[in-house]
Order: C-alpha cells, then sequence, then structure tokens
C-alpha cells in the first residue's frame, strides 16, 4: 500500500473529548517538535461546550517554516468514537490512523487506501490504574509516549518538558514519565516502528517564541501603560483579560506598598465596560476592553459619543463566528464593517490589524499611543486563529527609551500662561484638538463634554456651521490617523505582473505560502499586507498600479473590499473576492486553488470585455 | 430668560470660603429648564452645599446621563468638569473616571427615567460596586424631554397630565440602593433645600457609593392633581425619619450633652455627624431596620426623607481593588512599562 513518506512536514490531527485532558499532552507533543528545532503550528478546533463535546488538536510540522494551515490530514490519532468516520474521511491516501484498538472494530469501521495502527489503549491504562480520573489522563500520555516512539520524536525532550510543567511536584512528574514510557515502549515492541512520517532535529526555529495572541495582547496592554481595563467575559477574548490580569500581578504592584498600579473591573455587560473605559479616557487613563462582535454590537452608542467627544480608548475585538448563538469557537475576520462604521451618526474608527502574537503585543501598545494622540476610539482586530492558538513568532522587543504618546493635554502651566483653549479647535492643522483633564487648573481649561451640540469651545450650540466645522475637522483627523497607524507591506513577485493581492491579519501565513505556490505555477502577484485602516495613501497607489487586485479575506460579504472601495472610490471591477468563511482558518491550498481558478478566468476574458 | 448671559459681577458682601470662593464661584450657565422646575433648586442646594464644605470647584467631576436632569450638570460647578453621557449609561463613566483619578469628588447626577428605566442596571451594578461616588436622581415621575411619558418611579394608580393611568409597579430607588449595598442611602425633596443641603453635605463626605432621590417635581408635565409626584402631594406626605447637621471633633467636646435620639456618625475625613432620629423606633444605621421601616411609611402613603441609611465605617472600589494612592491617571512609564529586561525574560520562558 501507498505509504506518506515525509521528514518535518506533515499534518498531524488529535481528534479528542472535550475536559478529557488531553490539550496539555497535545500541546507537549507540539512543543517537543518545536524544541527539536522544527517549526509547527498547532490549532485548536474546540466547541462552545466544557465537557463532552469533540475536540480537535491540529498540528501542521514544517521545517520550512509555513504556518498557515495547510489543509488534509497525514496522521489522525483517532481518540474520539463520536467523529470517527468524519475524522477518518480526512486522512489523505497513504496517510495514518492511530487508534484506540480495546474495543474490536470490523473492517467495515477503516479504509483500506491508509495505514492502520491500533493501540489497546484503554486496555493499558485499565490495566495500570485503578482510579477513573488517572486512567484518562494518563492515557493521553501514554498515546504521547507511543506517537513519540512512532514518530522518532526525542524522549530525552519530552522529558524534559514533562519535567519543566511538574516541577516541585514530584510523585505526578514520576507517574507521569511512567505512563509516557509504558506508551513508548508498547510502542516499541508492537508497532514496528517508525513509520513513514518523522521527525528529525533541524535548526529552524531560532529565536523565535512560541504564544498565543491573546496572551502576546495582554502583555502588550501592560507594555503599553494600560491601568484601566473593564470587560466583560466572551470567546474568544477572554484570555487576553485574563493575560493582563496575570501580567499585572507580577509586574504593576507597587514594590513597598504592594498597591495595584492598575485596576480591572468585570463588568455587567459590554455596554457597562466601554462606559468605564470611555470615563477613564476621558479621565486621562489608558483604558482598554477586550471583547468579540457581538460586544461590539452592544457598544456602538459609546462608540458615537467616544467618537464625537473625542475620547481615547482601546477594543480589542478578536473576532469569532457571528452572531450571539453562532460560532463563539470559530474564527472569523467578519466584524471589520460594524467596527470600522460602528455607531450611528457619520462614525469611523481606525483598526489595527496584527498578523501573529508578535504584532499582537505591538499593536496593542500602539493602539495605546494612537487612542491618545488621535483622542479617539481605537480597534485592534485579532480573531480566534491569532488569538487562540500558541503560533512561533518573533519575540517581543521594547526599547528602553520608548516614552508613551499622550497626545496633546494641555497642562496647568499652559493655561496658566494664557494659552488659547479651545477643546474642540483645530489649531494645528491635523485636526487633532488640545485636551484637558479634571481637575488640572483652579479656573482654566474646565469644559463640559458633550456629543456635537457644541462650538469649537466646547460652548453649547446647534448652530449648522458649528456641526459642519466640527465634522470636518473630525475627517481631517482621520486622515491624519492614516499616516499614523502602521503602514502597508508590500511584497514585489519575482516577475513583472499585473495582478495584485491584499491581505491582512490572520491570513498573512497562508498567503505568504500561497504566493511561493503560485509563483511556483507561474503565476505572479504583487502583494500587499494591510495592517491599519484607514488605507494609507499606499493602497490606493497600489490598486491603481494594478488591473486586478485580489482581496483575500475570512467573511462572506468581502467586507475589507468593500471599505476599500468606499474609502478610496476604487472601481469594484478591479478588486476580486477571494474569501474563506467556514469557521476554520483559511489555508494556503484553499488561497492557491482560488485565486488560479480567477486568474484563468481572467485569461479568458480580460476586465474591459467582463465590463462590457 | 435663558438667552441672556450671567452678570460676572459678584455681589461684595458675597463671602468667600476658606478656599476662597464665594457661591457664584459654583454656578454655572443660566439653567434653560422651565421655571420653577424643581432641579433647579437641586443645583442651587448643591452649590450650596459644595461652597460650604469649601470644595474646590475644579477637584469636582459632574457626570450625567440623558433627560432635563441629565443637562443639570451645566448649569452648576462652571469650573468643573463636566460629562453628559449616554442614556442611563452614567453610573459605568462615572465608574471608570473614578478608577483613573481617585483623588476627584464624583458627582453623578441623573433623573428617573435614566436610573429607574434605561440605566437600572447601571445604577444597580455602581452602587453593588461600592463606587465612591455622590450619585442624585431628580426624581419627577415622568419623561420631560419627550413631553410627559410616565417613568418607571410613577405610582401606580397615578395620572398623567392628559389623564393616563399608570398601571404599572413603581420602582422604588430607595429601596433598590438599600437592597444593592449602597453605604449612603437619602431622599430628599427639592422644595425642602434646609433639609437637602445636609443630605448633600453627608455625602460628599461618605466614604462609598451615596445616593441621594430626590423628589423633583416636574411643574410642565407633572403637577397636576392625580400626580404623586407634585409639589402638593409631596408635601402632603413628606415623612422625614431623621434630620442631619456636622460639626467638627474639635467643636464636639465643647458641644451640650446630646438628647438620646442623636446618633453620632463618625465620617471619613475625621469629622462627626450628627444624626437627629425624629422616629423612635428608627436605626438609621441599621440596614434591616432601614428598609424595613422605608417600606412601612411607604405603604402607608407616606413618603420618607432624610437620611435613610449610612454605614459609617464604609469602603470603596479603590480599596477592594488596592490600587495605588497616586491616582491611575499620573502614572508614567517608570511605574508602569516593565521594560525590556524583563520582556527577554518573559520570551525565554516563551520558548
Amino acid at each position: 500500500m501507498n505509504r506518506i513518506e515525509s521528514v518535518n512536514d506533515f499534518v498531524i490531527k488529535f481528534a479528542n473529548v472535550n475536559g478529557s485532558g488531553s490539550a496539555s499532552a497535545n500541546e507537549m507533543f507540539a512543543k517537543a517538535i518545536l524544541r527539536m528545532g522544527i517549526p509547527v503550528s498547532p490549532r485548536n478546533i474546540f466547541p462552545s461546550n466544557i465537557q463532552g463535546l469533540p475536540t480537535w488538536y491540529e498540528v501542521r510540522v514544517n521545517e520550512q517554516g509555513w504556518l498557515g494551515r495547510r489543509g488534509g490530514v497525514d496522521m489522525m490519532v483517532a481518540m474520539n468514537p463520536q467523529t470517527w468516520n468524519t475524522d477518518l474521511k480526512e486522512i489523505e491516501t497513504g496517510g495514518y490512523l492511530f487508534y484506540d484498538s480495546t474495543r474490536p472494530l470490523p473492517p467495515s469501521a477503516f479504509r483500506d487506501d491508509i495505514n492502520v495502527i491500533g493501540m489497546p489503549v484503554t486496555a493499558i491504562c485499565n490495566a495500570t490504574y485503578d482510579d477513573p480520573r488517572q486512567r484518562t489522563l494518563f492515557k493521553n500520555i501514554m498515546v504521547l509516549g507511543a506517537l513519540t516512539a512512532l514518530l522518532e520524536v526525542e524522549q530525552a525532550v519530552i522529558e524534559k518538558l514533562l519535567g519543566e510543567q511538574y516541577r516541585g511536584k514530584e510523585r505526578l512528574l514520576e507517574s507521569n514519565l511512567r505512563a509516557l514510557q509504558s506508551g513508548f515502549s508498547y510502542a516499541k515492541d508492537n508497532l514496528s516502528p517508525p513509520i513513514g512520517l518523522r521527525v528529525k532535529r533541524a535548526d529552524a526555529v531560532g529565536r523565535r517564541i512560541f504564544v498565543d495572541g491573546n496572551t502576546a495582547t495582554g502583555l502588550g496592554c501592560v507594555y503599553g501603560g494600560a491601568t484601566v481595563c473593564a470587560w466583560y467575559p466572551i470567546t474568544p477574548s477572554t484570555s487576553v483579560v485574563e493575560a493582563f490580569a496575570s501580567y499585572c500581578k507580577k509586574l504593576r504592584h507597587d514594590p513597598e506598598t504592594g498597591a495595584a498600579r492598575y485596576a480591572i473591573v468585570q463588568a455587567e455587560d459590554e455596554i457597562a465596560s466601554v462606559g468605564m473605559i470611555t470615563g477613564a479616557g476621558w479621565n486621562g487613563a489608558r483604558a482598554f476592553t477586550a471583547t468579540s462582535g457581538p460586544g461590539v454590537s452592544l457598544m456602538t452608542e459609546f462608540l458615537g459619543l467616544a467618537y464625537f467627544a473625542e475620547i481615547p480608548f482601546v477594543i480589542i475585538d478578536v473576532q469569532r463566528g457571528g452572531p450571539s448563538t453562532g460560532m463563539p469557537t470559530r474564527t472569523q475576520q467578519a466584524d471589520l464593517l460594524s467596527s470600522a462604521y460602528a455607531s450611528h451618526g457619520d462614525t469611523k474608527h481606525p483598526m489595527l490589524l496584527p498578523k501573529d502574537p508578535h504584532e499582537c503585543f505591538e499593536f496593542s501598545a500602539a493602539a495605546l499611543d494612537l487612542a491618545e494622540r488621535l483622542q479617539t476610539p481605537i480597534f485592534l482586530m485579532t480573531d480566534l486563529d491569532i488569538g487562540m492558538n500558541q503560533r512561533l513568532c518573533e519575540p517581543f522587543t521594547w526599547d528602553a527609551d520608548r516614552r508613551y504618546d499622550r497626545g496633546k493635554v494641555m497642562s496647568a502651566e499652559e493655561l496658566e500662561a494664557g494659552r488659547d483653549f479651545g477643546r474642540y479647535k483645530d489649531v494645528d492643522g491635523d485636526g487633532i484638538p488640545w485636551r484637558t483633564l479634571p481637575a488640572t487648573h483652579r479656573d482654566k481649561g474646565a469644559y463640559f463634554t458633550r456629543g456635537t451640540s457644541r462650538n469649537p469651545y466646547a460652548i453649547y450650540s446647534e448652530a449648522g456651521p458649528d456641526y459642519l466645522y466640527n465634522v470636518h475637522r473630525l475627517l481631517k483627523k482621520f486622515a491624519t490617523a492614516a499616516t499614523l497607524v502602521p503602514q502597508p507591506q508590500v511584497r514585489p513577485a519575482a516577475k513583472k505582473t499585473r495582478l495584485g493581492v491584499l491581505y491582512f491579519g490572520s491570513t498573512t501565513p497562508a498567503m505568504e505560502e500561497a504566493l511561493v505556490s503560485l509563483a511556483e505555477a507561474h503565476i505572479h502577484l504583487d502583494a500587499m499586507r494591510l495592517k491599519a485602516f484607514p488605507f494609507p495613501q499606499s493602497v490606493q497607489e497600489f490598486i491603481l498600479a494594478h488591473d486586478e487586485v485580489f482581496v483575500v479575506e475570512q467573511n462572506r460579504d468581502a467586507q475589507m473590499r468593500t471599505l476599500l472601495v468606499n474609502e478610496l472610490d476604487i472601481d469594484p471591477a478591479r478588486l476580486i473576492r477571494v474569501l474563506h468563511y467556514d469557521g476554520t482558518p483559511i489555508t494556503a491550498r484553499y488561497i492557491a486553488e482560488t485565486i488560479t481558478r480567477q486568474v484563468h478566468a481572467l485569461a479568458v476574458a480580460p476586465r474591459r470585455e467582463r465590463l462590457a | 430668560m435663558t438667552y441672556i448671559a450671567k452678570p460676572r459681577l459678584h455681589h461684595p458682601s458675597l463671602v468667600a470660603n476658606k478656599v476662597g470662593y464665594t457661591r457664584r464661584d459654583y454656578e454655572g450657565k443660566v439653567s434653560t429648564l422651565c421655571a420653577g422646575c424643581g432641579h433647579d433648586s437641586i443645583s442651587a442646594a448643591i452649590v450650596q452645599a459644595c461652597w460650604q464644605l469649601d470644595i474646590e470647584p475644579h477637584k469636582v467631576a459632574k457626570l450625567s446621563g440623558i433627560g432635563c436632569s441629565s443637562k443639570t450638570p451645566d448649569y452648576f460647578l462652571g469650573a468643573s468638569h463636566g460629562f453628559n453621557t449616554v442614556h442611563g449609561r452614567m453610573p459605568s463613566v462615572l465608574t471608570g473616571a473614578s478608577l483613573a483619578n481617585r483623588e476627584l469628588l464624583y458627582l453623578g447626577v441623573s433623573g428617573d427615567g435614566d436610573s429607574a428605566s434605561i440605566g437600572l442596571g447601571q445604577f444597580a451594578h455602581a452602587i453593588r460596586r461600592g463606587v465612591r461616588m455622590v450619585y442624585i436622581v431628580e426624581n419627577n415621575g415622568v419623561y420631560g424631554l419627550t413631553k410627559g411619558q410616565f417613568s418607571a418611579t410613577a405610582d401606580r394608580g397615578s395620572t398623567a397630565k392628559k389623564g393616563a393611568v399608570n398601571h404599572d409597579a413603581p420602582i422604588d430607588l430607595v429601596g433598590m440602593a438599600l437592597l444593592m449595598g449602597a453605604t449612603y442611602v437619602a431622599r430628599g425633596f427639592s422644595g425642602d433645600k434646609g433639609q437637602l443641603v445636609p443630605l448633600i453635605e453627608g455625602a460628599i463626605r461618605h466614604g462609598g457609593a451615596a445616593v441621594i432621590d430626590v423628589v423633583s417635581p416636574c411643574v410642565t408635565f407633572n403637577n397636576h392633581a392625580g400626580s404623586t409626584k407634585s409639589f402638593d402631594y409631596v408635601r402632603e406626605h413628606n415623612e422625614a425619619v431623621s434630620r442631619i447637621d456636622f460639626i467638627d471633633l474639635a467643636r464636639e467636646l465643647k458641644a451640650s450633652p446630646e438628647p438620646d435620639e442623636v446618633i453620632r456618625v463618625p465620617q471619613p475625613d475625621g469629622t462627626m455627624m450628627r444624626l437627629r432620629k425624629l422616629h423612635a423606633d428608627y436605626d438609621p444605621t441599621d440596614r434591616r431596620s432601614a428598609m424595613n421601616h422605608v417600606q412601612a411609611l411607604q405603604a402607608a402613603g407616606e413618603i420618607p426623607t432624610g437620611l435613610l441609611y449610612v454605614e459609617a465605617e464604609a469602603t470603596d472600589l479603590h480599596a477592594a481593588l488596592n490600587t495605588t494612592r497616586l491616582p491611575l491617571n499620573r502614572l508614567g512609564e517608570d511605574a508602569l512599562c516593565p521594560g525590556p529586561e524583563v520582556l527577554e525574560r518573559l520570551n525565554s520562558a516563551l520558548r
């Protein structure tokens, strides 16, 4: 039979039942390969549930360093009878099935074009342990031991990882090591390892770190100087605040008094969360909340007020499938329009689009600066794929000399010296006014904060010209924002081409891989990665420099494309949709296939004809 | 005459307080509310209380929601920062502002529509958290800005100006505040400034969440026969349960022996509040007793007013969170950013 042979390049997927303790064993498997110098990218595919429903952990092992989801499965570790049939179907021809053979299955339960590896895991565990909880937990470690043998993972590396995990808990470590060893020995003696999929020590990881985006975002908020966090639990954003809280606990207490240099409030809902950060931002503290699409929907009234009253704060939107009772544990980039234009009246908000945990860290700190510089809410748009999965990325960096940009805050001295203060007056030509914080000066600089019914000096006014002055200034400020947000990154094709592609966020690793495979198939594309909204001038120039530009995104309605058409007055015919939105992360294969199909269609009917 | 600017000249006889301000310095813009509106009397009481307590106006932040009541912060304390927020959401904005700078006095002004209808949740949760604030509800039982709809505090059976009868049970904000754990709960009447000013003073000095429900008749839409929030009705049914005044500790030593019905409540700033009981069987420092007494009076058709409940040793959200004495909005990179060396250690742990 055909057998997939591959060293350091394959996809292995674990099918488990959630709540069975599989997560930590699976993570250890991925980390062991990483420690052997081979890049991995794992993805949790989990239900909105605590115990009993199917959950998967898909690990891509790839020495070349491709971190996007590849598509297809070379080896399935099928530990969940509920999903047996669908799991089996996913395996590539010549791939491997590892299963628990305790209960005999009829031949019809298998496929004859895959390699089947059975191990009576439950039977061995039941023979070894009396306690039912131990039987389940050690089953995972035993499987890990068997895989170690089958794939030639260095045993010492796994043992070291176990040692790190159970540091100070020697008895637990001892029993884990025993389970690992017994799985390893069984495989050695009965399963004739190795199989065709193997790992071999390499040097392709370097200084990179392995971390999930939400942890990185939480840490970025610590470094970025956030002091007030108000939030309401919602998957997949909850771990942002958990990370912020845990880093603050370690890093943000006064060493002498033990007092906290931060405040975290779990609000009663997202309306209160955003209300609190509005109050904190108005009063001069760096404030943020973390949420997902349904939370942003609840926040929209406040977003309108904060836009017009020019209050700085940061909203971290870890995007998921909609709606509220939708797909909270699946990934999408589907909140772009509802965030960019959140609220009533003419409103728009800057959004930053990180590609990985490294940028989650960097952009969350940048967002806190931008919020105060621009005096407006800033969105950090991540998604479940980056937020809740560990990803290999560049290490975090912070310049020792870096200072926070607190924006235009007028001081008591300036007020005392008689400097003119018009809260909503454009004095610098960038559309950004000066503000004062409460209690700055005994009798100067106080103002009454409202939405729009006031003149540049914050005096009540419903006069049309005052309204127009204000909203036009806000547009100027938005243009300034386009020059301050992270600028897009261009990756020119190896050959001159009339085709371009725009992409952003978690699509990045899959896109980069697809660009290489497309180039190998002689489809050359100039690529631009968007890092923020509003779009700088360079985005328009890039689009106009190409006949056709693909816009790759993970939502049904081509929301980024809509933003491009709307904001830049681009002829929609130039922008071709490449959309992936079933809730799973986009793959390089999908992008390459979709673009190839579109390119062939274009070759048959060039744009002018299609338009005619 | 709302289009006329207030004259800036002050009468020479106006007295400056300890921090050098006259009462006029605590005023704001000319009110745009209806002539005779109860809310303007409350604004005047706030001005009086702040002047008497030597509060520096710029050390006050005034926040409100939406509605007639929520417009009033523009009409007092003109030298304070103010924030007219979102309908029913003032409590959350006030909470956030208070987290950013614990040193200011946070004055939340709201109405019955703002706090009892759209904002009932935020009203309850800000109190639950023990946010240190003076939360004044200017309660007239009616939506004024949208011309006369019942609000959630309108009594069952009371009638609207055009005759409609309210069939819903009223929300009793005092009862809510007591249930949610407010540590200072009072009810006043905009027509009784002598009672209201000390209630506001007590709230300003209080160390936790202070709520004052002020019955404030709407002269335009809810001052008719059949309303239970009219001047006439409230005057007839007003039942004061306590009366407060303040004395500082130094003078306390020389004070004459007090009658039994006076309760002494120490204040966070070291002063002593003297609370005169007007009902013999009533203990305003016992939450359950206060709840029972207030409920009983209300069941009898009375409107209990005065300081209904106070917890002398109240603490607030900052104490619960153990935040630094130095306000969070004054912390810089040194206090907030752990720096590159720590980051390198964190990186190492992630490999």
